[in-house]
């Protein structure tokens, strides 16, 4: 393939789910201690990542840009992405943006990409995410940006590639009862589960590139949004109050003497589970 | 009295989670139902039983591209119903029209629902089941993907047309879904197991790598207790099984009354799709696995002694 193509990768800073996680205050929103780039993503960027490895790399031309959301310590995310190989970043930062909603998300990204294209002068080829953040969880922010920008989208792919002809994508993804293949012509909107490949670690040569990779910063009104359009005033939905769930403890603990068998069973019928 | 429609992906049988969104929409008011194609008339007898009051078809079939024309069919389905709730099942495949619906009906979508009453407010489970939220929509139109297991169904399924009762009228939909989009050029059906829909089943029988891709015994068990077979993500990478049984972040999320755990640990991504168990009990032969803190019944022993014996227990319980 000889045209130099555009990837966009969308990345999330999250809370670490390895950690405790917190919804506080009114409307509840989940408090943000340090945070790491939403491991999903990780793959996203992969996929571009190796996407351009087989057409010819850096030297043809392309471009994987990280594009993220999210208040000062998301900057934090784009490093991580700018080390293990993004060739820039764009972070859209605005304090208006607190509290938005998977709708405004994708305004948000929609109007992003579109910035990014005309700033590049060049389309945008190929935006991949990740199959879902490991916060919000919705897996709905890839629908919403592909159905705005008008790009032809496959959901949850677990596995992708390029044809030679540079203007499809082939992918495949598994649904419950079936293995679907897919062809989607360019540009497209892929999101990848984990399935897609192992992301790699950054080696210290990586770190210490990343550093002189530029990244720019955008507020909502450089994309032509309104205070009205972002945040909880654009949102359509609302989170009216959280709960933890009570935590589950642990029950009974029955160590095997030869028995152990006969005890889950007979706990099975005692529990009218049977 | 307001209107919901519930976006079904099948012409021929009601599937439980089906069921339940139905029962749901019924509750809420008066019930359409999206189809991706002409229903035979058992599927509209069955939805006659579950009160549904109009069937919104396209005039053509799916073909073979992917999420829009379900997008175009409920979008335009929404607007002839007037409906006000839109509820579709909450697996990735529903997840992805809900998200293009959302955008088209400029409408909030709420993914992840366990309830929704009639102020229309959703509960939710978030944060890998660690936290319910309530939460709703500002906008005119809700779009909402529902969790199976989440509603009470009737102890008489409606199967047939209620005697007196007309069959729902069907509308057919001119829609035009000419966006860019992904074709299906191929599909392999995965061999059906006979057990029931992992998303759906009432009990679920999963193995880790304890297993050592042994699900022999797995499988007795969850035939005893009419259960689905899941798995951790260590077994699927491993090839022991395919990627449809995993359960967690990244695989399915299951809310069944009994779930076994079988040679887990129980690490957070995999708790993550099995913690809103009814019951959970784990065999695992370390004292210190994870999963132990959160299962209701635990034993500590090797799987491959210990499910075998408790379903001879079983089975000589039954005669
Ligand atoms: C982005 C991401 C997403 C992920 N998504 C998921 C997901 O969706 N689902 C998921 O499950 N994981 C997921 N994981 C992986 C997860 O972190 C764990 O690695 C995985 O769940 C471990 O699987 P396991 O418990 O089967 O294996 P292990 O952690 O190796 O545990 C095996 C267990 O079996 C026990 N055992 C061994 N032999 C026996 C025996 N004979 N009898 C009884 N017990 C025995 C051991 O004591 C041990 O506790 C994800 C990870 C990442 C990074």
């Amino acid at each position: 393939m000889n045209r130099p193509l555009t990837l966009v990768v969308p990345v999330k800073h999250v809370p670490d789910a390895q950690g405790e996680r917190v919804l506080s205050g009114d409307p509840p929103v989940l408090e943000r201690g340090p945070g790491i780039l939403s491991e999903l993503d990780e793959y996203a960027l992969e996929a571009a990542l190796q996407l351009v490895e087989a057409s010819g790399g850096a030297e043809a031309g392309h471009r994987v840009l990280a594009l993220t959301v999210g208040p000062a310590d998301a900057a934090a995310a784009l490093k991580r992405a700018l080390q293990l190989g993004a060739d820039a970043g764009v972070h859209v930062l605005d304090d208006a943006l607190a509290g938005s909603d998977a709708w405004v998300t994708a305004r948000v990204l929609a109007a992003a990409v579109e910035r990014i294209a005309e700033e590049e002068s060049r389309p945008v080829d190929l935006v991949l995410t990740g199959m879902a953040s490991t916060d919000g969880e919705t897996s709905l922010v890839p629908g919403q940006l592909a159905d705005r920008l008008g790009l032809a989208h496959v959901g949850f792919a677990s596995s992708l590639a390029l044809a030679e002809d540079g203007a499809t994508l082939t992918a495949t993804r598994h649904t419950g009862t079936e293995v679907l293949e897919l062809v989607a012509p360019l540009p497209a909107l892929v999101a990848v589960t984990d399935r897609a490949n192992t992301p790699r670690y950054p080696n210290f040569k990586a770190i210490m590139a990343a550093k002189k990779k530029p990244v720019r910063t955008w507020s909502a009104a450089d994309l032509g949004l309104g205070p009205g359009d972002v945040g909880l005033a654009g949102s359509l939905t609302r989170v009216l109050e959280a709960v933890p769930r009570p935590p589950r403890t642990a029950g009974e603990v029955v160590v095997d003497e030869g028995e152990g068998g006969i005890r889950l069973a007979e706990f099975l019928v005692a529990r009218k589970l049977v | 009295m307001t209107t919901t429609l519930v976006v079904l992906d099948t012409t021929e049988r009601l599937r439980r989670g089906d069921r339940e969104l139905l029962v749901l929409a019924r509750s809420l008011g008066e019930a359409h139902a999206a189809l991706p194609a002409a229903p035979g008339d058992g599927l509209l007898d069955e939805l006659a039983g579950h009160g549904v009051a109009a069937v919104h078809v396209p005039a053509a079939g799916p073909g073979d591209r992917l999420t829009t024309p379900a997008v175009a069919l409920a979008a335009a389905a929404a607007r002839a119903g007037g409906a006000r709730t839109v509820l579709l099942p909450n697996t990735p495949e529903a997840k992805d029209v809900a998200a293009r619906l959302g955008v088209r009906l400029e409408a909030g979508v709420i993914t992840d629902a366990v309830g929704l009453d009639t102020d229309l407010v959703a509960t939710k489970s978030v944060l890998a089941g660690g936290w319910t939220t309530r939460c709703r929509a500002t906008s005119p139109v809700l779009v909402a993907t529902v969790r199976p297991n989440s509603v009470e169904l009737p102890a008489e399924l409606p199967t047939e047309l209620p005697a007196g009762a007309d069959r729902p009228a069907v509308h057919v939909h001119e829609v035009e879904d000419t966006v860019p989009a992904a074709r299906v050029v191929g599909r392999t059906e995965l061999p059906a197991s006979g057990r029931p829909a992992l998303g759906e089943a009432r009990v679920v029988v999963a193995g880790g790598r304890g297993t050592g891709g042994d699900f022999g015994p797995l499988e007795e068990l969850a035939d005893v207790l009419g259960g689905a077979i899941g798995a951790s993500r260590a077994a699927v990478d491993a090839g022991w099984i395919g990627p449809e049984a995993q359960v967690g972040q990244t695989g399915r999320t299951v809310s069944p009354q009994l779930y076994v755990s079988c040679g887990i640990s129980g690490a957070v991504q995999q708790r993550a799709g099995m913690q809103t168990a009814r019951v959970i009990v784990a065999v695992n032969k370390d004292e210190q696995a994870p999963v132990l803190e959160i299962a209701d019944l635990g034993i500590v022993g090797d799987l491959k002694k210990v499910l075998p014996q408790a379903v001879e227990h079983l089975r000589s319980l039954r005669g």
